[in-house]
């Protein structure tokens, strides 16, 4: 089998302005949503108590919202969670409250309700940990950040590093417009997948520069354009397979996952996705834009010249 | 050219040997339990409590179908979890006659399935709290309490030491963590200040105030705050594991997280309301008198009956002597600084030095010079009712706040008890920042969709790719195969927790492996297109193809080690299976798939072509 019987290299560079004002309309868009609507924080962020409970029929939450009411709760939510007979109660911080009465006490009160009311899962942060966890995973992708574009500049040249970040980072805001504009909610699990994203990303950045510096040795009559072409076409198959086997994986734990792992799997398809697209149109004018040459990559045997001087 | 000298594949066959050992406990899973574990500092579990539960379960009929003794427990294995809880019951009634003062704690565990040959060298994966149900503390100690606390003390010991000194000051007061020492004349300033800083070296001095209304603020120094920090986290823990033995958890996790928090595990814990209060109850520890007037066989066996004479309180001694003791409370635990095992001076006998405080120290000389001779008790407070640690006999007064208890124990016995008397009390107050609670049917629900979502994922990508890249895609496959083999063998060597995340890290990182074999089976077409022989196409793409992937993966790695770094709870879950993923599927991804290869195509010398898919489009 073989899908990508491509005879003559795709000319990519030709329309570079176009990708790049398509990236950028789409990175200010995800931008906006972010600035506007903000991200949903889940409580590992912002403090707070979730508890999830089981029922052994549909969960009737108008019904569970008038029970919290009468116990004087506010603010809390409720929705269903995976199943109709599974809710998930969150309820933000408050001081001077203690997590361990506030969940007996909202079960008591359902069970009174109800008596199948089973609880599955509580979960209470305090306010700080929420802010280390927030500022953690901050700190984590900005050590990732600058970890990658050291190690490219250093396998590669300063250039990729630059272009590569640049390209990876608008698909890690990309993701995050996405759960700004959706309302999606960001938990520690979603963090996790952004960073892996941005790791395997980068990935797709590092296959096309691996083949650009190929290219600059072996077609060295060729002008950058044709060069970077190339690089991108012989790679499309490679990039398209990869791709769709990774989201293989994520569609399957999208399917079977459960609730768990569903905005964890999202992230995923949304960060695969927009990986291929910036790697190849956004990453590759980049490297153009900043001037890369031949002289970068492959360094003329100057030792030797030098030694035939003396 | 792609034959690999005979040591590559030994290295291989090892390593996939290896692999297997260790993943396959995995596969027999685990079976019900049941964990006795001594429920005080001072009784050890050992042969003849072996023999006890042995002789229980044969007289109740119960035939286990394993009994191990370890350092810490006694484990036995059941066959279902109905001879489980009857094994519980059985054991629990044996060993603790008295039900409201357990000797031991008997809980209901999971061990490994597997035969004893395999037990003895690989275990199963640990399964996290969200796999296997259970509840999850965050507590922060509260450490400008234990400082103040700390302060506090200080401030009686500098009112003390000038009081002997006869240094006339006017009033010791504790001002956050500061002791500020007011004067009249600076010449008592002076004269208190050489006492202070020769006495107390723990105060950093400094002089504040004007005119008839000196002051001297008295600072902990930097070095001490942080040793009584350190101090108050390190009694917390011990006195979160002696009061979590008491739940019958049967494998808790109790760790300290960073400088000033404290991580609590409880797998199987379902009642969150009690282990919070276990959690967040005080003990206390008190020195009192022995009521020696009424220390006689008629007053003793009175007391016994419940006739207890008025004023004093009946207690047994560990070693089952009957005590009489006075209800009114030399010292109490506030006044113990430190406690710790060692020698007699003189008979070289084990003994537990104790440190009190200056007001402590005080107040156990005056009670010494007035009681030689006597016995005086020491108590340990919990849930209101006490327990006598020791009732030594004071043989001369004691000064200077340094005593020592000995006699009748040995090193482990001196050990065990200045644990106890360190551990009896939360040094400072704690705080619960973080709960987790999951219920053991949803841990149960979690496994299984992690597991779902791995296979089903993992059978799609396989029949693409070898659809795609037909006897290459074989290979590829198996190099993944033999990729999760390394995974969870590694795992489940290093018994690294595996969590839900960590679950979905295993799929994605089965899913981009699988990129390596893509970029190699790429090369090698495009080598087999340009018109190279099929011998020279293979050896291309694997070395032209490594470079790339070695790039690639030290990427992804960096992303991964930050999220290791800087990650917590599910979060390092995720990091810790990925990181390790991304070092199995290099050495799978090109080695093994490599010589798999080699193997179908290496020794042949006309080779006319090689499955990989159709290359033959120009």
């Amino acid at each position: 089998m073989e899908f990508f019987k491509i005879r003559r290299d795709i000319p990519f560079m030709r329309h570079a302005l176009a990708f790049n004002v398509v990236s950028l309309v789409t990175f200010l868009l995800a931008v906006f949503f972010l600035a506007t609507k903000g991200l949903n924080f889940s409580i590992e962020f912002t403090g707070g108590t979730v508890m999830e409970i089981n029922y052994e029929h549909a969960a009737e939450v108008d019904k569970i919202r008038k029970t919290l009411d009468a116990g004087g709760y506010h603010d809390y939510s409720v929705q269903n969670f995976g199943s109709s007979r599974d809710v998930l109660i969150r309820m933000p911080l408050k001081p001077g409250q203690n997590s361990a009465e506030l969940s007996k006490a909202v079960l008591e009160g359902l069970a009174a309700d109800d008596k199948t009311a089973k609880l599955q899962r509580v979960e209470f942060v305090g306010p700080q940990v929420g802010r280390e966890l927030a500022e953690n995973g901050a700190l984590a992708l900005l050590i990732t950040s600058i970890g990658i574009v050291l190690y490219l500049a250093l396998r590669f040249e300063w250039k990729f590093g630059v272009a590569a970040i640049i390209a990876n980072l608008h698909d890690v805001v990309i993701i995050l417009g996405f759960f700004a504009f959706f309302q999606w909610e960001f938990s520690l699990p979603v963090l996790a997948a952004v960073l892996a994203v941005l790791g395997y990303s980068v990935n797709e950045s590092v296959v096309i520069a691996d083949r650009i510096r190929e290219n600059f040795r072996k077609m060295r009559k060729a002008s950058v354009t044709e060069i970077i072409d190339n690089a991108i076409t012989r790679t499309t198959s490679r990039t398209i397979i990869t791709h769709g086997c990774t989201q293989t994986m994520v569609t399957s734990m999208l399917v079977f996952g459960g609730p768990a792992l569903h905005y964890f799997a999202l992230a995923l398809t949304i960060g695969i996705c927009f990986g291929i697209y910036s790697s190849v149109l956004v990453m590759a004018p980049l490297v153009r834009w900043l001037g890369i040459r031949s002289d970068d990559m492959v360094r003329p045997p100057r030792k030797e010249k030098q030694e035939a001087v003396v | 050219m792609n034959r690999y000298p005979l040591w590559v594949y030994v290295t291989i066959a090892v390593a996939l040997a290896l692999g297997l050992l260790y993943t396959l406990p995995n596969f027999f899973g685990e079976a019900p339990a049941v964990q006795v574990s001594s429920a005080r500092a001072t009784l050890k579990v050992d042969n003849a409590v072996l023999g006890r539960v042995e002789e229980t379960l044969k007289k109740g009929g119960i035939q286990p179908t394993g009994v191990f003794l370890d350092l810490a427990s006694i484990r036995v294995r059941l066959a279902d979890t109905d001879t489980q809880l009857k094994a519980k019951d059985l054991i629990d009634r044996a060993l603790n006659p008295d039900a409201a003062n357990p000797s031991y704690t008997v809980a209901l565990n999971l061990l490994p399935n597997s035969p004893r040959w395999l037990a003895a060298v690989a275990l199963p994966m640990y399964l996290g709290l969200d796999l296997r149900g259970g509840v999850h503390f965050l507590l922060q100690v509260d450490m400008p309490a234990a400082l103040a606390k700390r302060a506090e003390s200080l401030a009686g010991d500098v009112r003390s030491q000038l009081r002997d000194k006869n240094v006339r000051h006017a009033g010791i007061s504790r001002e956050v963590n500061n002791v500020i020492i007011r004067f009249r004349d600076a010449e008592t300033r002076e004269k208190a200040r050489t006492i202070i800083a020769e006495q107390l070296p723990d105060l950093q001095l400094a002089d504040a105030g004007s005119g008839n209304e000196l002051r001297l603020v008295a600072a902990i120094r930097p070095e001490a705050q942080k040793r009584t920090q350190e101090l108050a986290l390190k009694q917390n823990i011990q006195t979160l594991h002696n009061r979590i033995n008491e739940l019958g958890v049967a494998e808790p996790v109790i760790q300290q997280q960073g400088a000033d928090r404290v991580v609590v595990q409880l797998p199987g814990v379902q009642d969150t309301a009690k282990a919070k209060e276990i959690l967040g109850r005080t003990a206390t520890l008190e020195v009192r008198m022995v009521d020696e007037d009424n220390m006689n066989g008629a007053a003793l066996a009175a007391a016994q009956a419940g006739q207890v004479p008025f004023g004093d309180e009946f207690y047994v001694e560990r070693n089952g002597q009957p005590l009489l003791v006075r209800k009114q409370v030399v010292l109490t635990g506030d006044r113990l600084t430190d406690a710790q095992p060692g020698f007699d001076n003189q008979t070289q006998e084990p003994a537990v030095h104790l440190t009190l405080d200056a007001t402590g120290a005080r107040i156990f000389k005056e009670v010494t010079r007035e009681n030689v001779g006597k016995r005086m008790a020491i108590l340990l407070i919990e849930k209101g009712k006490g327990e006598v640690v020791t009732a030594p006999v004071i043989r001369s007064e004691i000064g200077g706040g340094r005593v020592q208890i000995s006699g009748r124990m040995t090193t482990v016995e001196a050990h065990d008890t200045a644990l106890l008397l360190r551990a009896g009390a939360l040094a400072a107050p704690m705080e619960i920042v973080e709960e987790r609670t999951v219920g053991p049917s949803l841990g149960a629900e979690n496994i299984k969709k992690g597991f779902d979502s791995t296979i089903y994922g993992f059978a799609a990508l396989s029949l693409f790719i070898i659809a795609y890249y037909s006897l290459f895609g074989v290979f590829s496959t198996l190099a993944l195969c033999a990729n999760l083999l390394f995974l969870i063998a590694l795992l489940s060597m290093l018994q690294a927790t595996l969590t839900l995340p960590g679950i979905a890290a295993i799929a994605l990182t089965l899913g981009m492996a699988i990129d390596a074999n893509v970029l190699i089976n790429e090369r090698v077409r495009e080598e087999l297109r340009s018109g190279v022989t099929p011998q020279a196409a293979i050896h291309a793409g694997y070395e032209r193809a490594f470079g790339t992937i070695l790039d690639s993966n030290v990427t992804t790695l960096i992303a991964g080690l930050a999220l290791l770094l800087f990650g917590s709870g599910p979060v390092r879950g995720f990091a810790v299976v990925h990181c390790l993923g991304i070092l199995t599927s290099i050495f799978s991804s090109v080695v093994v798939s490599r010589s798999l290869v080699n193997l179908a195509y290496g020794s042949r010398r006309k080779l006319e072509g090689v499955a990989i898919g159709n290359t033959s489009w120009k």
